[in-house]
């Protein structure tokens, strides 16, 4: 075992993966940090610290530090992964994906299915995602509720350092296109990580608190303000089946399911706006065939419908929060 | 300098308050005072002053994420602006937009971005717009050197170009993107004008430090581009003094690179210098000039500090659909 940073994470998993299989590219902007410049390479070693020390490892060659230029780093990740590459591409903030749109929605995620399954895509594409930094409209989205929405690609939301290198791995080595989403809120967070190199299989969901009462499903950040309510909801005996799906797509529905027979009671946490969301789409997944088991109305508990606004108030009040689940657990309790 | 004495004190003093504005930012950032990223434009003074001291308000600028100089030439209130940056609810944006969102719409001041790159398009279209009004107005898109490496900063020039809109692309090449250098992003090598020259544009190249040089040539543009001969691009060499956003530790500078441009390659030292020499405008005037706009400053910060601030209902306010 041995305790580390998220960020660092997925900094040793990449650089673990470079070396087992000389396919495996990175790219991205400043992922080297400081090409032309008086610094040099590596003045920097990315935005995130998710990449420092790669180029002087592995070189010019495996490590591409790219232009300003999202659509030409997904274009060329696309191309590289056609080409029997393994590229890493970083996005640095999700909400880039905009710039980038066509090339993850019409190419990256269709290559297969359109090519008649003759084609393998291994592209990992690699974004911080969320609030929490007074970083505003542009700088604070999740990108899961739309990526998991584009039939074609797996999004992998890890929630502890841990997640990160299991499911960094299985992205790393798998054939299809992986949106791999890093909470820029957790990058700092320590956890202890097992050794050796093992990993997690998409579709696998983690049981964080078991119970009986009520069971409560989350991603990313929104797992550690559903797991701190409910420890407070246990004081008062309530207990809450908290469930971190860690991929929305492929998404481990049997996990969902098998909970939900038993407490009867759903909570959903997210962080995005709730129209067309993983919130509703979870809902509608337990509606359908959980509906039998259902004791109360599904609570979702989720970001307004309105872009992330910038000043703390309005992201405090903008975010879910502990209270806002430990409310939404005792309301699905109070209903007869 | 074909310039009168209370257009050097105008133009100065947009300057002095842009420096005081973003020298004051820097050092509340670092208490801690201030959330968010901020990404400060001090060094590159001349350039938004010379390009907004020839604009009406009826024409109108998109900014970048480096937007706050830019705001400040195009006539944003000071004060709205500390505000908004403080994230308060009496802020030009109501504090939801914060540093890298601050637009003021009647000053034709059409939004700071923080998406590299998106503004070019948008000036393209307010281009179309002052076109179809047919008042000789004016659209001016700001882009450093990374954001000239968009996509839609390419697209944005082509359709300008078709479409003979009066749009004018000013690039701020200040040797940086984030933290990677200009040399190495920017294949050209040479510049970013020869790009926009490539797109069919008349292009321009000036000293961004010295204000005269940018505004003798915007002098040149804006003849050129109101007359109705479609877009132009501008490249201006500049200088960065703090680092990308603050926070940012800038060990990809050169030894004593920032002692060096605040020594030699200063806008506001620059033209004090040339005003004095010339027998313009004197050292006294500029002093005072400098208090002034430390004294706005001054007030804006008091302000912002005793300022309402937001409210949880604020949140659902401004959306175009409520659930
Ligand atoms: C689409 C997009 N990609 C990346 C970023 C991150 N980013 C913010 S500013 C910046 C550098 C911009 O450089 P330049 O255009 O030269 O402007 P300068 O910072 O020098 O003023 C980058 C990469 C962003 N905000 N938007």
């Amino acid at each position: 075992m041995a305790k580390m940073m998220y960020r660092d994470a997925v900094r040793l998993t990449i650089a673990e993966e470079m070396e087992r299989d000389e396919s495996v590219v990175v790219l991205g902007e400043d992922v080297v940090g400081g090409m032309g410049t008086d610094g040099g390479p590596e003045a920097i070693g990315g935005i995130w610290s998710t990449s420092t020390g790669l180029f002087d490892k592995f070189g010019a060659n495996r490590v591409i530090d790219t232009p300003i230029s999202e659509s030409a780093i997904v274009g060329a990740a696309a191309g590289l992964a056609l080409s029997g590459k393994r590229p890493v591409a970083e996005l640095m903030f999700a909400d880039f994906i905009g710039v980038s749109l066509d090339q993850i929605w019409n190419q990256i995620g269709k290559f297969r299915y359109m090519f008649g399954g003759k084609t393998r895509c291994p592209a990992v594409i690699r974004m911080a995602y969320g609030g929490g930094y007074n970083a505003a409209a542009q700088h604070s989205q999740c990108a899961h509720q739309i990526l998991t929405g584009m039939a074609g690609l797996k999004v992998v939301m890890p929630s502890t350092p841990e997640d990160v290198r299991g499911l960094l791995r299985t992205a790393l080595r798998g054939d299809d296109p992986v949106m791999f989403l890093e909470h820029k809120a957790l990058y700092a967070v320590e956890g202890e990580v097992p050794d050796g190199d093992w990993t997690i299989p998409f579709a696998h969901a983690r049981q964080v608190t078991s119970g009986e009462d009520v069971t409560v499903l989350a991603t990313g950040l929104m797992v550690g303000i559903a797991e701190a309510a409910a420890e407070a909801a246990a004081e008062d005996g309530i207990g809450v089946d908290l469930i971190d799906l860690r991929t929305t797509s492929p998404l481990d529905e049997e996990a969902i399911l098998d909970s939900v027979e038993v407490t009867g009671r759903l909570v959903i946490v997210d962080e995005a706006p709730p129209r067309c969301s993983l919130a509703t789409d979870l809902a509608a997944l337990v509606a359908n065939k959980a509906f039998s088991s259902l004791k109360a109305p599904i609570e979702m508990v989720t970001a307004p419908h309105t872009p992330v606004p910038f000043a703390s108030e309005l992201e405090q009040a903008y975010l879910p929060s502990p209270d806002d689940v430990e409310a939404a657990v005792r309301k699905t309790l109070a209903y007869r | 300098m074909q310039l009168s004495r209370d257009e050097l004190i105008q133009a100065y003093r947009k300057m002095a308050t842009i420096r005081a504005f973003e020298e004051r930012l820097h050092d509340i950032i670092a208490t801690g005072e201030i959330a968010g990223f901020t990404h400060l434009y001090c060094g590159q003074e001349a350039v938004a002053v010379g390009v907004c001291e020839h604009l009406a308000i009826e024409d109108k600028i998109v900014s970048t994420h480096r937007g706050h100089g830019h705001c400040l030439a195009k006539g944003c209130d000071v004060t709205g602006m500390m505000k908004e940056i403080w994230g308060s609810r009496e802020g030009l944006c109501k504090g939801k937009g914060g540093s890298m969102h601050i637009a003021d719409i009647d000053k034709g001041m059409l939004g700071a971005n923080g998406i590299v790159g998106a503004g070019a398009p948008i000036a393209v279209g307010a281009a179309m717009s002052c076109k179809l009004d047919g008042e000789g107005r004016v659209a001016i898109t700001f882009s450093g050197d990374g954001a000239c490496n968009q996509g839609t900063t390419f697209e944005a020039m082509n359709m300008a170009v078709v479409t003979k809109a009066p749009c004018i692309f000013v690039f701020e090449n200040n040797h940086y993107s984030e933290h990677t250098g200009f040399e190495y992003a920017v294949g050209t090598q040479k510049d970013i004008a020869s790009r926009a020259e490539a797109f069919g544009m008349k292009v321009w190249r000036a000293d961004g430090c010295d204000f005269f040089a940018v505004h003798d040539t915007m002098r040149e543009i804006l003849e050129y581009v109101r007359a109705g001969n479609g877009p132009a691009a501008v490249e201006f060499d500049t200088e960065r003094f703090y680092g990308h956003f603050e926070g940012d530790p800038q060990n990809y500078r050169g030894e004593g690179e920032l002692d060096r441009i605040r020594e030699t390659r200063d806008c506001l030292k620059i033209f004090r210098q040339k005003v004095t020499e010339a027998g313009l405008l004197d050292e006294a005037v500029i002093d005072e000039l400098n208090e002034a706009a430390e004294a706005d400053v001054d007030a804006a910060v008091e302000a912002s500090r005793a300022a309402d601030r937001p409210t949880a209902e604020d949140v659902l306010t401004d959306v175009y659909v409520e659930y």
